[in-house]
């Protein structure tokens, strides 16, 4: 058999050891499916204006309107269908924690990697500034960029990026660190090849381990944040409907009892996450060699 | 020692510096300074006039320079809104967040302790799967999101305890809180809780690691050979020597608590620090933004600082490796 194909169905034995994760997977899996799709598998669509009725406005779940329509978890504040909206909502909080991870993930172990390769005062600078920056609680940096630069889909994205690359930078280092000393460096070093050559075609494939657990928890924490800024009122605008924003938007309507346009998305948004951290949590634990 | 003192007190004044370049650099390159820091109810004459007094028609460098003077000086400009200085409404706000913060510290260790020395002295016990689950679940769970169901719970439907506010403010001692009446009490409660959550799966974590490595120490062999009950070892040797590192690194992070009550602030309509700059940036009250912003990151900058230093007295190694530097 190709061993490539061998030692990833290794690894696929060994990830389904553990039952929770396992589920916890599937569900991420059907999540991403419903956010990539949510066109085509959403009853309606919650942002077309010919389709969505105020007399509709904020029916419970399980009722039907005047033409038939019917809504499994009821419609909000505008009439919108609330199963639509969290499909339309997950695609926005999906797209968005995993844009600012994948970027984050680039720049942090563009850093931690050059740091560990470089040394000397180049290292020293980089690991000072992510002391720092992991210092402050994430919450906080985020506020100091979108309270600075005001809202938007892009400063969202910035300030997500900002907060998470540090994470990526600490672990890409630390376990560069220990490649650096190993004989396919010198290898690599005896044969001339470019440090970035070698940096990023020899170091950064053995760091991608701890770099993917990094990145699954910290896209549990970007989607989780995302979703805080925006209930606060400063991360997305009203024109890209985050999970957040849809909490936030039911939340007036709490107070006379209408829990659903505010629970039914907090529930979607709690799934998401916890799937996540449980696949990271045991990723974690597969590849941590204390544990074996 | 000195030397490293000496370095990470450097490095927290740049850090301010580069902030405040960051806070004035947003607030004055994006957008028009003029339009954002003065009322736009303001008549041709007035917004001249505030246009020199600000010093909006010199150089951009000249302008920072003035902010940081006046920065010194502790003059953050005023509130649009409220046409006070803003140094004094976040000031006048910051009790109430202390307040929460501390309470929900408070609730976040009478809650956690016990559980996580439980799930460390029994680790395979059902109960303490439960617990350990419940505290990723406490991970995963977004504040604000929280926050709401316990309004939805508590408030709305069964009516027990007040959702918005801060409630009547008592004064003991000197200090003014509403700490110190029933009804206060009863405002805290639920904001106290929320803000706590996130703590108090970090703190079950730590204890039980805590407890399941101290349950092997020698001491605590010793005690129980000397026939000591074990009702006794578990309150008397194992937490005493737990609460070290707890009380530590739970009082490093009492910052945290501090930047999320942000959103437990909103949520509760709790008139803190952190309702303050989201209602400014609501209505665009740069003058509070900038002076908020500015002084949080003071803040954190200086608490930062005196862990370091707290650090080096219990840990050589930090001190060592600072003086060769």
């Amino acid at each position: 058999m190709n061993p490539k194909l061998r030692k990833f169905l290794e690894f696929c034995k060994d990830f389904s050891s553990n039952k929770v994760a396992l589920v916890a997977f599937f569900i991420f899996l059907l999540i991403l499916f419903v956010a990539i799709f949510a066109p085509l598998v959403s009853p309606t669509d919650p942002y077309d204006l010919n389709t969505v009725s105020i007399m509709n406005s904020r029916l419970p779940p399980f009722s039907e309107d005047f033409s038939g329509n019917y809504f499994l978890l009821g419609t909000d504040g505008a009439g919108r269908d609330m199963v639509s909206a969290i499909f339309y909502g997950l695609r926005v909080s999906l797209g968005v924690g995993v844009l600012s991870g994948i970027f984050a993930l680039i720049i942090g172990s563009f850093f931690g990697i050059s740091a560990a390769f470089f040394g000397g005062r180049y290292e020293s600078l980089i690991m000072r500034i992510v002391d720092i920056q992991l210092s402050f609680p994430s919450i906080l940096v985020a506020l100091i960029i979108l309270a600075a630069f005001g809202k938007g889909v892009e400063k969202t994205i910035i300030a997500l990026i900002l907060v998470q690359w540090a994470y990526y930078a600490r672990t890409a280092r630390s376990s560069a660190l220990v490649e650096i000393n190993k004989e396919y460096v010198d290898a690599a070093r005896c044969l001339a090849f470019g440090n970035t050559r070698i940096m990023f075609k020899h170091i950064l494939p053995n760091c991608m381990a701890p770099l993917i657990v990094v990145g699954t928890l910290q896209t549990a924490h970007a989607i989780s944040l995302e979703a805080t800024l925006s209930f606060l009122g400063l991360g997305l605008p009203i024109t890209e409907p985050s999970l957040g924003l849809l909490i936030g938007n039911g939340f007036e309507y709490m107070y006379s009892g209408d829990f659903w346009i505010s629970i039914f998305p907090g529930v979607a948004l709690l799934i998401t996450v916890a799937s996540i951290n449980l696949v990271g949590d045991h990723l974690r634990d597969m590849f941590n060699p204390r544990l074996h | 020692m000195t030397a490293f003192i000496c370095t990470r007190f450097v490095q927290s004044i740049l850090v301010l510096f580069i902030m405040s370049l960051l806070v004035f650099g947003g607030v004055n390159l994006v957008g028009d300074p003029v339009e954002m820091l003065i009322n736009p109810e303001a008549d041709q004459a007035e917004v001249e006039r505030v246009i020199r007094e600000l010093g909006l028609d010199r150089p951009v460098t000249e302008q920072y320079w003035y902010f940081l003077v006046n920065a010194f000086k502790g003059d953050l400009g005023s509130s649009f809104i409220f046409g006070e200085p803003a140094l004094k409404l976040i000031i006048q706000r910051m009790p109430a967040t202390l307040e929460l913060a501390l309470f929900s510290l408070f609730i976040s260790l009478i809650i956690a302790i016990p559980l996580g020395i439980y799930a460390g002295y029994n680790p395979n016990s059902k109960a303490s799967k439960v617990i350990m689950a419940g505290s990723i679940l406490g991970f995963s769970m977004p504040t604000f999101w929280v926050g709401i169901i316990f309004i939805m719970i508590f408030a709305v439907q069964l009516g027990w305890l007040p959702s918005t506010g801060r409630g009547e403010i008592g004064t003991f001692m000197g200090i003014n809180s509403s700490l110190f009446t029933l009804n206060g009490l009863s405002h805290v409660f639920l904001p106290a809780l929320n803000l706590a959550l996130f703590k108090i799966s970090s703190v079950i974590r730590l204890t039980r690691a805590g407890t399941r490595e101290i349950i092997l120490q020698d001491y605590i062999t010793f005690a129980r050979s000397k026939g000591i009950s074990e009702k006794r070892v578990v309150l008397i040797h194992v937490l005493k020597n737990i609460l070290i590192p707890i009380v530590t690194v739970v009082g490093l992070e009492f910052g945290s608590l501090i930047a999320f009550s942000t959103v437990t602030e909103t949520v509760f309509a709790w008139p803190g620090m952190g309702k303050l700059i989201i209602d400014s940036i609501y209505n665009l009250d740069r003058p509070v933004i900038v002076a908020y912003l500015m002084i949080i990151v003071t803040f954190f900058v200086f608490l930062n600082l005196i862990v370091d230093i707290i650090y080096t007295f219990l840990d050589p190694r930090v001190r060592i490796k600072g003086d060769h530097q």
